[in-house]
């Protein structure tokens, strides 16, 4: 990666922490230093970020730590809880006109990419909505502009309005609505020439255009790779013209887009779609959460942590190992403690937020089908046979009986008796451990209680069958 | 004296510098100025550290090289045992010059081929500039009594080559041209053998927007580079990286991805008609040791400048010296 993420840069600082059971105001702080750099990295308005963390400390310093999280992790959590919460839900797609056609006007800097961006607008209304959209080439000013829409209307087989270079933009949107509305279009969309926003004479002219049209969505299309300047442009646009929605294009690049928060934050303009690739087709709605990791630039990290919420059920977690501590594990508690570890799927590294599973490093090497076979076998024996495992490894009648009850062999029934008896054996190493470090195993993912040996590998693979 | 009170002594020096000046009232009131965080700080000390870095952040200069920038600034005050702010006035600029020449002396002129013909690549982004600075440099080339050509070599994007046709009339020059689609490479070859054949000073190459992340667009320019360097044997030629001063901190992977696939010799900064300053660059020659070469400064075909790190610097804190 080109760039530093904030993943990189929080361990340096969790490095720190890590160990301490709290937080202090000082460790929340020097973790703020870090999110604000990332956040000036990915191109977050200065302003912006100095907002934006001073806010997320303030919250952080009241939270609780979550169990199974570290208190870095946590920190993240909070930014990237607020991060999206700043971003706003899933954005109101177009606000579409009952009465009359539906009209649409692009605007934004030279080189954004609005030409590029109403084609695919186009495209995607037409497919998603069953519009009928006209393209008004309204660009009059660069050179090639209208044949660069006209091209891209052919592409698409949408139908392009043009008067040409020498009519002033206002007559040529006044004459391509009247062919919408005349020719039964229900959706028109302007593409009008990139402007600086200190250009008053141009501003004027989209003003001008505002009044004609009366647009129902006013879209300003936003270059991802826009640095600091975002907000004088948003906000110079949005007084002018009063903004209702924001696409991002050319979010396919590297960047981390930061402009979006930006222009999220000091105008609360809504973004809706991201243009995502130079086919015409590339458009998609706009995700505020995706955006925000990728802000943050830490995906995993998040995932991870989303993963320990959704998935690992504290307390179930801390009653197995209870289970395990205290030597009674049974083939109910196998089978649970194989599907939530199924649950969590390939992300092994959630194995570190469990209490002493840390210590069962291939677990998620359990596939699917294996895990079917266990569950069949399990399934065939009596209740009394799942509570009480001796009965079953005593007796060879109980065993072919369970054997031919699950259509599995003898042996597989036998190796799934050795299992559980491997992660007995294991879990009496655990033995003598008092809860406290237990609770730590659990916070301190890499940290090994010194207290327990590491079994030399021998629980590893225990769940192979 | 100051450097800059002897830089901006002359009155045209500073008309010409005026050209370079950033942003309007309308929009700057967003942000700091630095004259103002000079004067009305009463002692160098960490918020005076922090205000500074805001200004050199807010105008995009690479997050880096701003922590870096701060850091020798602190070491020179504490060197200097400077006490009142406005006497970093001058450290301020000085330390600037130092980060953009570092001990060099930066020659940004084209490098002409005397012997024969002079070409020149375009390369960046989408949408940053690429064929508007060809049509302005081919007007200024001209304006210096060179004949000039042009060769369309971005045959992907919708109307690109009638793009740089129409900026070939408005300057009065020949744009060679194959159909949409075809391998750009081919389009540089052909424009490579008519300018010799015709004689022509300078060839100007178009190429399509490309992101730096896609690959294979990456290894077309390759394909393109081979092309040129086998047609043109032994001679030296410009690639420039066009940069629109909007961007942020991308413009840094920017041009050290298209440094790695096409030999960049110089950037040219668009659009600082704007109120972006496009101070990446700064952070650009700091990692890079890549140049700026031109600016462009409007859409206008004169409006593209040579690089002046004075007048850049000058626009970078126009506020500073009024
Ligand atoms: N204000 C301003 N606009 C500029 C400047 N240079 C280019 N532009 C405008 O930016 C837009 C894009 O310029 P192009 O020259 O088409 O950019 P490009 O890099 O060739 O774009 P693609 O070929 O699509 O990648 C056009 O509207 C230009 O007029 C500049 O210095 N200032
Ligand atoms: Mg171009």
């Amino acid at each position: 990666m080109a760039f530093e993420n904030l993943t990189s840069r929080m361990q340096m600082a969790f490095r720190r922490i890590t160990g301490k059971a709290k937080l202090t105001e000082n460790d929340i702080e020097e973790m703020m230093k870090e999110v604000r750099l990332s956040l000036l990295e990915a191109d977050v308005n200065y302003k912006v970020v100095k907002e934006f963390t001073s806010e997320v400390k303030a919250i952080a310093l009241g939270e609780k730590i979550m169990k199974g999280l570290d208190p870095g992790q946590q920190v993240v959590k909070v930014v990237n809880d607020e991060l999206v919460k700043l971003m706003g839900t899933e954005a109101v797609l177009v606000r579409f006109n009952e009465t009359r056609p539906t009209v649409i006007m692009m605007v934004g800097l030279q080189g954004a990419g609005k030409t590029t961006t109403a084609g695919k607008l186009g495209y995607y209304l037409r497919k998603n909505h069953a519009k009928k959209p006209l393209l008004i080439a309204a660009d009059i000013y660069r050179p090639a502009a209208i044949d660069q829409l006209i091209t891209v209307g052919n592409q698409l087989e949408i139908p392009v309005f043009s008067l040409g270079i020498d009519v002033n933009p206002r007559e040529i949107v006044k004459e391509g609505l009247k062919k919408a509305n005349a020719e039964g279009f229900d959706l028109v969309i302007i593409d009008t020439a990139g402007r600086l926003h200190i250009n008053e004479t141009l501003m004027d002219e989209l003003i001008d255009i505002k009044k004609i049209v009366k647009p129902d969505e006013i879209l300003l299309t936003v270059d991802a790779m826009t640095g600091q300047d975002a907000v004088n442009v948003s906000m110079a646009f949005n007084e002018a013209l009063e903004i209702t929605g924001c696409i991002l294009t050319k979010l396919d690049g590297d960047t981390r887009g930061g402009a979006a928060l930006s222009i999220r934050k000091m105008t609360g303009i809504p973004i809706k779609f991201a243009g995502t690739g130079e086919k015409l087709t590339e458009i998609e709605l706009f995700h505020p959460e995706r955006m925000a990791s990728r802000i943050l630039g830490m995906g995993d990290v998040l995932t991870l942590i989303e993963k320990a919420q959704e998935e690992i059920d504290e307390d179930e977690a801390m009653s197995m190992m209870e289970k395990m501590m205290s030597g009674h594990f049974n083939f109910n508690d196998l089978l649970k403690q194989m599907k939530m570890i199924k649950r969590m799927g390939a992300f092994s590294g959630i194995l570190k937020f469990l209490p002493g599973m840390s210590q069962l490093q291939n677990i998620d090497k359990v596939d699917d089908k294996q895990l079917v076979y266990v569950e069949a076998i399990i399934h065939s024996m009596t209740p009394e046979e799942r509570k009480n495992p001796e009965l079953i490894s005593r007796s060879s009648s109980r065993r072919n009986r369970v054997a031919k009850g699950s259509g599995r062999s003898t042996t597989e029934v036998n190796r799934l008796i050795g299992m559980l008896d491997k992660q007995r054996d294991m879990m009496k190493r655990f033995q003598g451990m008092n809860p406290a470090s237990i609770e730590k195993m659990g916070q301190n993912p890499t940290g090994q209680p010194s207290s327990v040996n590491k079994g030399k590998g021998k629980g590893k693979g225990g769940f192979r069958i | 004296m100051g450097i800059f009170q002897k830089l901006f002594q002359s009155k045209e020096q500073k008309l010409k510098a005026q050209k370079y000046r950033l942003g309007m009232e309308k929009t700057r009131k967003s942000m700091s100025s630095l004259k103002e965080v000079l004067t009305n700080s009463k002692k160098i000390d960490e918020a005076l550290f922090d205000k500074l870095e805001e200004i050199f952040i807010m105008a995009d200069i690479g997050i880096d090289t701003v922590v870096l920038f701060i850091d020798a600034l602190r070491k020179e005050v504490s060197h200097l045992k400077i006490e009142k702010p406005i006497d970093l006035e001058n450290i301020i600029v000085d330390k600037m010059f130092d980060l953009y020449l570092k001990g060099d002396i930066i020659d940004t002129n084209i490098r002409f081929n005397d012997s024969g013909l002079t070409l020149i690549l375009f390369v960046g982004v989408n949408g940053t500039g690429k064929t508007t600075s060809i049509g302005k440099m081919a007007y200024k080339l001209k304006q210096e009594g060179k004949t000039v050509m042009l060769a369309a070599g971005d045959t992907f994007r919708a109307g690109a080559i009638n793009q740089l046709k129409i900026w070939g009339d408005r300057v009065g020059c020949s744009v060679i041209t194959k159909a949409e689609g075809s391998d750009p490479s081919s389009v540089i070859y052909d424009a490579i053998h008519e300018a010799k054949k015709q004689n022509i000073d300078v060839l100007l190459c178009d190429t399509a927007g490309r992101l730096q992340n896609k690959v294979n667009l990456m290894k077309e320019l390759d394909k393109i580079n081979r092309t040129i360097k086998r047609e043109l044997p032994n001679t030296i030629y410009e690639s420039y990286l066009v940069i629109d001063a909007t961007t942020g901190q991308n413009g840094l992977n920017q041009a050290k991805v298209f440094k790695e696939a096409t030999d960049i010799s110089g950037i040219v900064l668009t659009k600082l008609d704007g109120t972006a300053k496009g101070g990446i660059v700064l952070a650009i020659r700091n990692e890079l040791n890549i140049p700026i070469s031109f600016v462009g400064l409007g859409e206008k075909i004169t409006d593209l400048d040579y690089f002046d790190i004075e007048n850049y610097i000058y626009g970078l804190f126009a506020d500073f010296f009024e």
